[in-house]
C-alpha cells in the first residue's frame, strides 16, 4: 500500500472516530434539549445528570484518580462478580464445549438438554436461584454462570465441530500426536466461534448482574432500585447511563483482545 | 535400487451394500528409493483414495501397502503429504515459520534449530524472508511453496502429492514442477506425485503410472526416458517429449488392458522399451478419457 493512501485510510479512520462522539454528543445534546422542554422529575436534564454522576463518582482525592468511595464500595464490587463469573463460566464452558464437540455421541444424548436450558430465560430462574443459594453473592454468581455458560458450550461445540477436514488430514499426515491436538488444531481453529460465544455471554452477564443486584439487594442493581423508590431521578439515571458506559468499555476490551487473539485472521488483520 | 513403497492387491471400497462404490480395485506397484513418479488418472478415478490408502489417512478396505517393508497402519512418521488445496491445508492461524516448524513441534528438536531448519528449507523452496507473515498474505504458488517447504522438513522418506499444482497459474505451475524436481534431486526423497494432466506427469517423472477410469487400476508403467536436466521450453518441444505424451493420452483414451503373454500395441506404436503393461482385470472399454480430451 502506498503512502498516500496509507494516510488517506487513516484519515478516514480518524475522521469517522470524530464523526461517532459528534453524534454521541449530539444526542446527549439532544436529551438536554426535550428534557428542558419536557421539564418532568422523571426525565432530569442531562447536565444535571452528569453534574450529580461526578458527584458521585469523581469527587475522591487525587491519588485516588478522583474516584470516590462509591466507585471502591459500589461498582467495583459489581463488576467483580460480573467478570468473575463470567470469566469462571468462560472456562467451564470451554472446557466442557470442547469435550462434548470431541465426542461422537455425547451432542446426540445432551444436545437437546443444552439447547433447552439455553432457552430458559434466566431472569425466570432468580427465585430458584435464591431458594438453592440464599441471598447473597454466590446466588448473584450462580445466576451469572447459569445464564452465560451455555451460549459459550454451544459456540465452543459448533467451533470444534467445524474444523476444516483437510486442516484434520494436514495434521494427521504430519504425524500430530493426540496430545497437541486439542491445543494445536482444534482450539485455534475453533477460536473465532469461541469468541463470538463469548461476546455474546459478557452482555447477559452485565444484564443478570444487574437483576440479580436488585433481588439480592447489592451493587449496582440495589443504588437502581432504591434511587427509584426514594424518588432520587437524577442519581437513578447516572446509575443507567453508568451501566451503558461499563458494557461499552468491557465490550471494546473483549474486541481488543480478540483482535490480538485472532490477529491471524485475513479479514481482521486487513482493517485493523 | 531398494524398494521404497510395495502396493500389493489395494482395493479401497466406499460404502456398503447397495451404495457401495469401489474407488480402486487391485492396484499392484512399486516405487524404488529416490524415484519421482507420477500417477496419472481420468478425474475422479480413485487417485486421491489410493493416496490417502497409501498415507494411512484411510484403512484400505483391501490389499495391502508396505514402506520399506512396513506394513502401513496409520500415519507412517517418515510420510508426508502435500494437498492441492494449500490455502485450506495450511494452519491460518500461525506464520509461515511455524507453519514450516510445525512437524518439528514434538519431535527432539531445540527450539533454535526448529526455527534453523525451518528457515533453510524455506530458503530451499525459494522463500527466504517471508517466514514472519501469514499463509493468506501470500501468493497462491508461494502458500504452495510453503506446503512443500512444511513436508520437508521433517526429511521424509516418501513425499506424496496430490494435484499439487492444479490451483495455481501456468506460470506458477512451471515453476512449482521445476521446483519439485530440483528439490527432489537435491534431498534425495522418493516423490510420488498424483495427476490429471499428462504434460505435467511426463515433464515431471521418472515414470508414469497410467490409471484406467473408476475403479482405478493400472493401465500401464511408462519409464520417462528424457534428460534429467529439463526445461520448461525446450523439454516440452523435444521430440521424445511430443511422442511420450500422446502415449499416455492414447493409453487414457482407450485403456488396452493387456495380460500377460497378448501383444501390446502400446509398445508397438511407440518403439520398444518404454512400456511395460501391468495386468488389470477390467476390460478395455472404448469410453474417452476425459483428462486426454481436456489436454
Ligand atoms: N468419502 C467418500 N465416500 C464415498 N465415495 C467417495 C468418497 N471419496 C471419494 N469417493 C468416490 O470415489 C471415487 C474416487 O474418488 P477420488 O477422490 O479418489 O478420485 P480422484 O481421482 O482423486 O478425483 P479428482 O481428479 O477429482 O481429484 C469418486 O467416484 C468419488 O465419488
Ligand atoms: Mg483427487
Amino acid at each position: 500500500m502506498s503512502a498516500t493512501t496509507l494516510a488517506g485510510k487513516r484519515t478516514r479512520i480518524l475522521g469517522s472516530a470524530v464523526v461517532t462522539w459528534l453524534v454521541f454528543a449530539a444526542a446527549l445534546l439532544l436529551w438536554e434539549l426535550i428534557a428542558i422542554g419536557a421539564d418532568s422529575v422523571y426525565f432530569p436534564r442531562m447536565t444535571a445528570i452528569l453534574g450529580t454522576a461526578v458527584d458521585l463518582l469523581l469527587s475522591g482525592p487525587a491519588w485516588r484518580l478522583m474516584l470516590s468511595d462509591a466507585v471502591f464500595e459500589i461498582v467495583l464490587p459489581s463488576l467483580a462478580t460480573a467478570l468473575g463469573a463470567w470469566a469462571a463460566s468462560a472456562v467451564l464452558g470451554i472446557a466442557l464445549g470442547t469435550a462434548l464437540g470431541r465426542s461422537d455421541w455425547a451432542m446426540d444424548y445432551c444436545g437437546t438438554l443444552i439447547s433447552f436450558l439455553r432457552s430458559v430465560p434466566p431472569v425466570t430462574l432468580m427465585p430458584a436461584f435464591m431458594v438453592i443459594f440464599g441471598i447473597g453473592v454466590e446466588m448473584e454468581i450462580a445466576a451469572i454462570v447459569f445464564s452465560t455458560l451455555w451460549p459459550i458450550v454451544l459456540n465452543t461445540v459448533d467451533g470444534v465441530r467445524s474444523v476444516d477436514e483437510v486442516k484434520i488430514d494436514t495434521a494427521r499426515s504430519l504425524g500430530t500426536p493426540r496430545r497437541y491436538w486439542i491445543g494445536m488444531i482444534v482450539l485455534p481453529a475453533a477460536m473465532p466461534k469461541i469468541f463470538a460465544g463469548l461476546r455474546l455471554s459478557l452482555s447477559i452477564a452485565i444484564l443478570l448482574m444487574v437483576v440479580a443486584e436488585i433481588v439480592s439487594g447489592s451493587g449496582i442493581g440495589l443504588q437502581l432500585s432504591t434511587t427509584q423508590s426514594t424518588v432520587q431521578y437524577t442519581e437513578m439515571w447516572v446509575w443507567v447511563l453508568l451501566l451503558g458506559v461499563l458494557g461499552y468499555a468491557l465490550n471494546s476490551a473483549l474486541l481488543a483482545v480478540e483482535r490480538l487473539v485472532l490477529g491471524w485472521q485475513p479479514t481482521r488483520g486487513d482493517d485493523a | 535400487m531398494p524398494t521404497m513403497l510395495e502396493v500389493s492387491g489395494l482395493t479401497h471400497q466406499y460404502g456398503q451394500g447397495e451404495r457401495a462404490h469401489v474407488a480402486v480395485r487391485d492396484l499392484a506397484f512399486t516405487i524404488e528409493s529416490g524415484q519421482l513418479a507420477c500417477i496419472v488418472g481420468p478425474s475422479g478415478c480413485g487417485k486421491s483414495t489410493l493416496l490417502r490408502c497409501i498415507s494411512g489417512l484411510i484403512p484400505a478396505t483391501g490389499g495391502s501397502v508396505r514402506l520399506h517393508g512396513d506394513e502401513v497402519s496409520g500415519v507412517p512418521g517418515d510420510l508426508a503429504v502435500v494437498f492441492q488445496d494449500y490455502s485450506r491445508s495450511l494452519f491460518p492461524w500461525l506464520t509461515v515459520a511455524k507453519n514450516v516448524e510445525f512437524p518439528l513441534r514434538w519431535q527432539k528438536v531445540s527450539k533454535a534449530e526448529r526455527s534453523q531448519r525451518a528457515a533453510e528449507v524455506l530458503e530451499s523452496v525459494g522463500l527466504s524472508g517471508v517466514g514472519k507473515k501469514y499463509p493468506w498474505q501470500l501468493s497462491g504458488g508461494m502458500q504452495q511453496r510453503v506446503s512443500i517447504a512444511r513436508a520437508l522438513v521433517s526429511r521424509p522418506a516418501l513425499l506424496l502429492m496430490d494435484e499439487p499444482f492444479a490451483s495455481v497459474d501456468a506460470q506458477t505451475r512451471g515453476e512449482l514442477e521445476d521446483l519439485t524436481r530440483r528439490v527432489q534431486r537435491d534431498l534425495g526423497s522418493t516423490i510420488l506425485l498424483v495427476t490429471h494432466d499428462i504434460d505435467e506427469s511426463v515433464y515431471l517423472a521418472d515414470r508414469v503410472l497410467v490409471l484406467s477410469k473408476s475403479p482405478a487400476s493400472i493401465v500401464a508403467d511408462l519409464t520417462i526416458d528424457l534428460p534429467a536436466e529439463r526445461n520448461q521450453i525446450t523439454t516440452r518441444e523435444s521430440e521424445r517429449f511430443v511422442s511420450l505424451r500422446g502415449e499416455v493420452a492414447r493409453l487414457l483414451q482407450s485403456p488396452q488392458v493387456q495380460r500377460p503373454g497378448e501383444p501390446d500395441p502400446a509398445t508397438a506404436e511407440s518403439g520398444p522399451g518404454t512400456t511395460t503393461v501391468e495386468t488389470g482385470d477390467t476390460a478395455g472399454t472404448a469410453d474417452t478419457a476425459e483428462a486426454a480430451a481436456r489436454s
